[in-house]
């Protein structure tokens, strides 16, 4: 039989909803089939609200909170749609998309990119800011990968995920504001890293095409962030001990 | 009642937006019984005419030429619509940008690579300059509408025509605003 | 184990050491004098004491006097308590002053500082009732001066809970610039749950111009230390940090050598003053970005981890550093800590509004006669500081803004200069208290060009963890440039009233959170000098 979990009454855009206890707001809108854009969030990591897109309002809260990091409380009322919101989201995709060289036309994710994905639900047919135009060199030394920080958003789920999944942190932001960069090792190439077990983890979470597969080509590139929940369970032994209860 | 007055324009961009414009296929002929196409890379008008009630521009700005000529655009016609990624965004023809300064591009284009007759092209008045920056268009003169994509697909093209045609924007929601 | 300093004696000792000689001279060595030649000063005058003066001179190098512009500064203190300052002091001219006065009994009319000036007479000092008195090297002139006297009266005669409530009494508000309530946060870390506990001192000063907390820790670290034992021991830490940003060396120095001293002295480490109370304090030096002034950036600093800021909550009272409850107080706050103790919460509260009590001390900059580092209660007005401490604008021009609050704060006009400087009024003014940088400007500033240094600040400050800071502040600084030059056009305005309101509501931490300040408020009270410089439209480009 089942284990009782409980729950807590939340409201999310007008309709009361169960959230399980402990939950994100994010979480409990995502099993509800309420839509909330973000980017950095990733099942299976621990949230960082760095991307800003999964923003909400919540009653009596004066200041927006990231429904990837804000768990859900008993009664809590939530705006997930509002014409502030809406218009919100759409600059900080504008914002990202202005500061790096997204070139979707020529972009390995083309068609399957997280990014992309979200520009398009978020009605960002333009960017309104000028295009920082970044110069960005490509490391393409590894000989299984390629990272083009041209098309990455700083989202650091591939330092999340080396760090707390693989455990070997070869990822690591470097530098601060418009000169943050990731990096690899204490900033040498990737090819050339000691600590990198070429798992690619970091490849799997990546939203973007920042990081891929060498000889993809354009639109190509699969991603498969979703494999990092499921690895997480599996470490956890759920599916085992469930087994050998049964 | 006046048959709306149609126009397209080629600036820096591969023109496979107006490939993609007559991969309307049959299309084309509701089109051509529904608005004049006063001015277009596909039609031999030498000067881009006055009074234009839409106008698509495919391509991004990259020279004085494609700055000039848009501005004209914009002087000459009721609506702007930014035609495909280029246009939108920069897209492909601003990935010079990064780079930097147009001249050491030029160089290494005309100069470093050829194996003979190695000169940067030097023509005034027939050559344009390059800018120092390829501009997505609205970066330069206001746009009213944008239709993305590379190239913008035939049936996204179609649908934003009928809707401007019909006094109406074209989607800004949904599949149609895709890059790529 | 040695014994522990006897406060009593110590002082009594000192105290006879300044009768000694009929006349003592200060010179003020902090920083700003010291970059004005205050070395050459105090050399001149020790020669003298070394030499034939000997037996009617004593000098002291002392921290800073206040009037930084018209460094160095000395100062001549007869034993019968008469008092001279001087301005602009060289080495020849304190030879001068000081033989003057040794041989004659008076003072000398050139380089003489009216102390009855109203930069002086308007100020009211409690944090920096040391500066320009003790010796900072010396942990006797600071005992003297009834240093540490409330570290021991709160050790021997009171509970922690007394020290809190004297501290809940005096209402005082943080002097980082939020102004939360010192003792809330407090009565959080003293309940969250032990042993392992911390309280850290946020030293990493960081606003353009701001030199408050510098001068605290330079030239009175003793008191920051007694703030700080203070402050643990009404929690129940057992361990403090003092974070200082690298750019602070004699800081640095000075706070090494005071806690050196006071832990040879039994006023920290292992059974303070034979109490059953232990301390131990570190100093921890950052490398000097701003954000690590943000409380949790600056924990993870101290963990050795890259300066970001991570979500909260948890708050660090709950979980901070190394996983255990933190409390984090600014500097300028914990330097309040022992005058509370010692007189009272009551007493400090009659100082001040009764919203925000106190004193504040302000680095004064800008376009005035007197600038420097000053200290009114809580609730003077901007005309009194301005006209009256500031000595009003220089010559042929006339008020136009004070900024306040550096990066984070706003612009005052005009017609706003009667209002109390205090948390609440400032912050309805659209600006904020922020830690204490004052600047004040006259006719010839250009608005928007101040919204663009601030922003020029922030966009290189911004850590880059959230998106809406780390290229916000880049598209903004890009309008004020482009609107700055003259071509901008109405879109660029209209942008960037939006990206304000973006990286103001969505930004992950103060530092972004705050950054659209200087803009929205230049755009409130000035904003016809945006307008006049929008280019008219060009090719139907509006």
């Amino acid at each position: 039989m089942a284990e009782r979990v409980p729950t807590v009454p939340i409201t999310i855009d007008g309709v009361e909803m169960e959230a399980t206890a402990g939950e994100t707001v994010l979480q409990c809108a995502r099993r509800h089939g309420v839509d909330i854009p973000s980017l950095c969030f990733l099942e299976g990591l621990s949230p960082v609200g760095g991307c800003r897109l999964c923003v909400v309002e919540v009653a009596e809260d004066l200041r927006l909170r990231p429904a990837c990091a804000t768990t859900v409380t008993s009664d809590m009322e939530v705006t997930t749609q509002s014409s502030r919101l809406r218009s919100y989201r759409r600059s900080i995709l504008e914002l990202l998309f202005a500061e790096g060289n997204h070139v979707c036309a020529v972009c390995v994710s083309n068609g399957a990119c997280e990014l992309q994905d979200v520009a398009v639900r978020c009605g960002m047919d333009h960017v309104r800011y000028e295009l920082q135009a970044p110069r960005r060199r490509v490391d393409a030394s590894h000989p299984r990968y390629v990272f083009d920080p041209n098309r990455c958003i700083l989202c650091t789920r591939c330092v999340r995920v080396c760090d707390e999944i693989e455990g070997a942190h070869v990822w690591d932001v470097a530098h601060r504001g418009h000169g943050a960069e990731l990096v690899t090792d204490l900033h040498r190439p990737w090819g050339e890293s000691t600590s990198c077990t070429w798992c690619g983890k970091c490849v799997a979470s990546c939203p973007t095409g920042a990081l891929s597969h060498q000889g993809s080509s354009v639109g190509e590139m699969r991603h498969t962030p979703d494999m990092i929940a499921w690895l997480v369970a599996a470490r956890r032994r759920e599916w085992t001990e469930r087994e050998a209860r049964r | 009642m006046t048959r709306p007055r149609l126009a397209t324009v080629w600036l820096g961009g591969c023109s496979g937006c107006h490939m993609s414009l007559l991969d309307t296929d049959e299309w084309l002929f509701e089109l051509a019984a529904a608005a004049d196409l006063v001015y277009s890379p596909i039609v031999d008008v030498k000067e881009f005419p006055h009074d234009v009630d839409v106008c698509l521009v495919e391509g991004a700005v990259a020279n004085e030429d494609n700055l000039e000529f848009a501005r004209l655009v914009r002087e000459r016609s009721a609506i702007v619509v930014s035609f495909g990624d280029c246009a939108v965004s920069g897209n492909v023809t601003a990935m010079r940008n990064p780079l930097g300064d147009p001249e050491g591009i030029l160089r290494r284009v005309y100069v470093d690579a050829p194996d003979r007759d190695a000169q940067v092209p030097h023509a005034p008045g027939i050559v344009p300059l390059l800018l120092a920056q390829v501009r997505p268009l609205h970066q330069v003169i206001d746009v009213d509408a944008f239709v993305p994509g590379c190239p913008a697909p035939a049936g996204r093209i179609r649908e934003a025509i009928e809707a401007l045609l019909a006094g109406r924007r074209p989607p800004t929601t949904g599949e149609s605003i895709r890059f790529g | 184990m040695a014994a522990p300093i006897d406060l009593h004696e110590v002082a009594e000792r000192e105290r006879e050491e300044q009768f000694r000689t009929p006349l003592r001279v200060h010179v003020c060595h902090s920083t700003s004098c010291a970059t004005a030649g205050s070395g050459a000063v105090l050399q001149a005058a020790r020669d003298l004491a070394e030499g034939d003066l000997a037996s009617s001179v004593a000098v002291s190098p002392t921290g800073c006097m206040g009037l930084c512009s018209a460094g160095p500064l000395l100062r001549v203190v007869e034993r019968g308590g008469g008092q001279h300052d001087y301005h602009h002091v060289t080495g020849a001219a304190a030879e001068r002053i000081v033989r003057h006065h040794a041989d004659r009994g008076a003072a000398v009319p050139e380089h003489r500082l009216d102390t009855a000036l109203p930069f002086f007479a308007r100020q009211h000092r409690v944090v920096l009732a040391n500066a320009g008195e003790i010796d900072p090297d010396r942990i006797e002139s600071y005992v003297a001066h009834g240093g540490y006297a409330a570290l021991e009266r709160a050790l021997t005669s009171m509970t922690p809970e007394d020290v809190l409530d004297q501290v809940r009494r005096s209402r005082l508000r943080g002097r980082g610039g939020a102004g939360y309530p010192t003792a809330n946060k407090w009565a959080l870390l003293a309940a969250a749950p032990g042993p392992v506990k911390y309280v850290v001192a946020n030293g990493d000063e960081g606003d353009p111009g701001a030199y408050m907390d510098r001068t605290i820790m330079e030239d009175d670290p003793h008191r920051v230390l007694e703030g700080i034992a203070l402050a643990a021991y009404a929690t129940g830490a057992r361990h403090a940090y003092i974070y200082v940003r690298a750019e602070y060396p004699r800081a640095v120095e000075r706070l090494d050598r005071a806690i050196k001293v006071a832990r040879r002295n039994r006023l920290l480490g292992r059974r303070i003053l034979d109490t059953d109370v232990d301390l131990d304090i570190e100093i921890r030096i950052g490398a000097g970005a701003f954000v690590c002034g943000e409380e949790t950036a600056l924990l993870a600093s101290i963990e050795g981890r890259r300066g970001t800021p991570r979500l909260r909550p948890p708050y660090p009272t709950e979980r901070g550093l190394f996983g255990a409850p933190t409390m984090i107080n600014n500097v300028e706050t914990l330097a309040n800590i022992a005058p509370i103790v010692a007189n009272g919460g009551d007493w400090f509260a009659s100082i001040g509004t009764p919203g925000s009590t106190g004193t504040k001390v302000f680095a004064l900059a800008g376009d005035l006669v007197n600038t420097g580092l000053i200290e009114v209660p809580m609730g003077t007005t901007l005309r009194d500081i301005v006209e009256d401490i500031g000595g009003g604008m220089t010559e042929g021009h006339t008020f136009k803004a004070a900024q306040t609050g550096g990066p984070s704060g706003g612009c005052i006009p005009a017609r706003y200069l009667d209002t109390p400087v205090d948390y609440d009024s400032l912050r309805a003014l659209g600006s904020i208290m922020g830690s204490g940088g004052l600047i004040v400007m006259d006719d010839r500033t250009r608005m928007p060009d101040v919204a663009r240094f601030f922003m020029e600040f922030s966009k290189d400050e911004s850590c880059g963890a959230c998106a809406p800071c780390r290229a916000g502040t880049v598209q903004m600084h890009h309008l004020l440039t482009t609107i700055s030059s003259g071509r901008g056009r109405r879109r660029d305005l209209r942008d960037l009233e939006h990206l304000c309101a973006v990286v103001r509501d969505t930004s992950l931490c103060g530092l972004g959170q705050t950054a659209p300040n200087p803009v929205l408020s230049t755009l409130q009270y000035f904003r016809d000098e945006y307008e006049a410089l929008i280019a008219p439209a060009e090719g139907g480009h509006g």
